[in-house]
């Protein structure tokens, strides 16, 4: 590599660095306890177990279920509906309005079998602090953007320090640490042995986290293609004044769908919905088919199927990008190396910083001539 | 694998390593997504890959 390239290439890799990397030990760090926020959940949270009742297999209709919901909420519409999938609870979202802003809706958990309400998950906590600061710094959609573009920068910033890492190792095998060496030389090597190992997964996970940080873009696009595509019958219609029963939708949903189950229904007038449907989303049994929701859309008004259709393929990325993400689909093992791994990116990203402090004095062809000599004469 | 030598490695050597945990991560990170059991274990052994590299040479480091 010519030296201009070479320096080209290193203030790419700085730069990106620089400007992503606050933002990245931030997001490292909050991950962390993500990770295994099913477990530190039921650490905190004293346990909530069911109340036990005489037949365990009795289920009450989701129309009851949604009137006692509402019911502790005199004045507000039901916007969403979710299932547990290893209890019988079903999660009713509750706000003013069926277009209300995330921070106006309110979770109730009810008993299936009974209908009455039990504890809902806890949203006040320390767990739900670190969420929101890895999710959007409680700044909304635009908090999710400028996230989403710090993990583009931080995927320019491992492609570049994978460039770069050939000069530097070009006499040295792969994991050397010269631990006799100066401090700096010493953190040099710790952090090309860490970038070059982690580089795979830290791209992945960057990069997956920038879909989902877009995912309200995304999620837009899908309801103003294929949603409106599959409803374009209703485009002139007034919204329903009444709701059909959302127990009968989703029972017809179901029978459109054989062998899979409801994970949520979107309201009318939603996010994930159109004014004049609901929309149940159906979920398979596999932990792919599990990510992969198809929606079913059926009248509000009459109770009809209007369609269903599997996702788009971005909806479908988008859907695949939050478990490889999160990393929370291959059990404990897998959940400990993606902390080990995130520890990891913490120390390429804090000696990445100490790098760039402790250069100083000198410019990065003395860096490279003192490991080495690595510099190739200019062509 | 030892230190410097005073051979100049060819790209290919020096990217050997880290590409090959690369690829091994990159085919291990969805093969949990298909089911659990044996796919999850291979997974499990696909993401070690790297965490074992990292040890490994952190265990034999010197000078």
């Amino acid at each position: 590599m010519t030296r201009s390239a070479l320096r080209a290439w290193h203030a790419v890799h700085k730069w990106t660095s620089l400007i992503c990397t606050l933002f990245l030990l931030m997001l490292c760090v909050t991950g962390l306890p993500l990770i295994f926020h099913d477990e530190i959940e039921a650490l905190l949270d004293e346990d909530h177990p069911m109340p036990v009742v005489a037949d365990e297999s009795a289920r009450v209709s989701l129309d009851t279920v949604l009137d006692n919901a509402l019911a502790a909420r005199p004045g507000e519409v039901g916007v969403f509906m979710s299932f547990d999938e290893d209890r019988p609870v079903v999660n009713v979202t509750s706000a003013p309005r069926h277009d209300s802003p995330e921070r106006e809706m309110t979770l109730m958990s009810l008993d299936h079998r009974t209908g009455a309400h039990v504890a809902a998950p806890a949203d006040d906590g320390i767990m739900h602090v670190i969420l929101q600061l890895h999710i959007d710094m409680f700044m909304g959609p635009w908090g999710m953007y400028l996230l989403g573009v710090m993990g583009l920068l931080f995927a320019a910033a491992i492609v570049s320090g994978v460039v770069l890492y050939a000069p530097f190792m070009r006499k040295l095998d792969f994991g050397t640490v010269r631990a006799g060496r100066s401090a700096r030389i010493r953190w040099l090597d710790h952090h090309n042995l860490l970038g070059a190992a982690t580089l795979a997964w830290a791209l992945v996970v960057g990069l997956t986290g920038t879909i989902n940080a877009f995912a309200p873009l995304i999620t837009g696009y899908w309801q103003a293609d294929q949603l409106a595509e599959m409803t374009a019958d209703y485009a002139e219609a007034e919204p329903p004044a009444e709701l059909a029963s959302i127990d009968a939708a989703v029972r017809t949903a179901m029978a459109a769908a054989p062998g899979m189950r409801p994970q949520f229904v979107a309201f009318p007038g939603g996010a994930f919905s159109t004014d004049h449907h609901y929309a149940v989303f159906l979920q398979g049994g596999t932990p792919l088919t599990k990510r992969l929701l198809t929606p079913a859309l059926v009248d509000a008004r009459d109770g009809a199927l209007t369609d269903m259709r599997p996702m788009p393929w971005y909806m479908q990325a988008l859907l695949l990008s939050q478990p490889l993400h999160f990393g929370d689909y291959g059990g404990l093992p897998l959940k400990i190396l993606w902390a080990v791994l995130d520890l990891f990116t913490i120390i390429v990203l804090g000696s990445g910083v100490y790098l760039w402090l402790a250069r100083r004095r000198k410019g990065v062809d003395a860096r490279l001539l003192a490991a080495h000599g690595a510099l190739e004469p200019s062509r | 694998m030892s230190g410097p030598s005073s051979r100049r490695r060819s790209l290919a050597a020096v990217f050997a390593v880290p590409g090959a945990l690369a690829v091994i991560t990159l085919a291990g990170l969805p093969v949990a997504l298909a089911g659990g059991g044996a796919h999850g274990a291979a997974s499990w052994l696909a993401l070690g890959a790297p965490v074992a590299a990292v040890l490994f040479a952190w265990a034999r480091r010197r000078r």
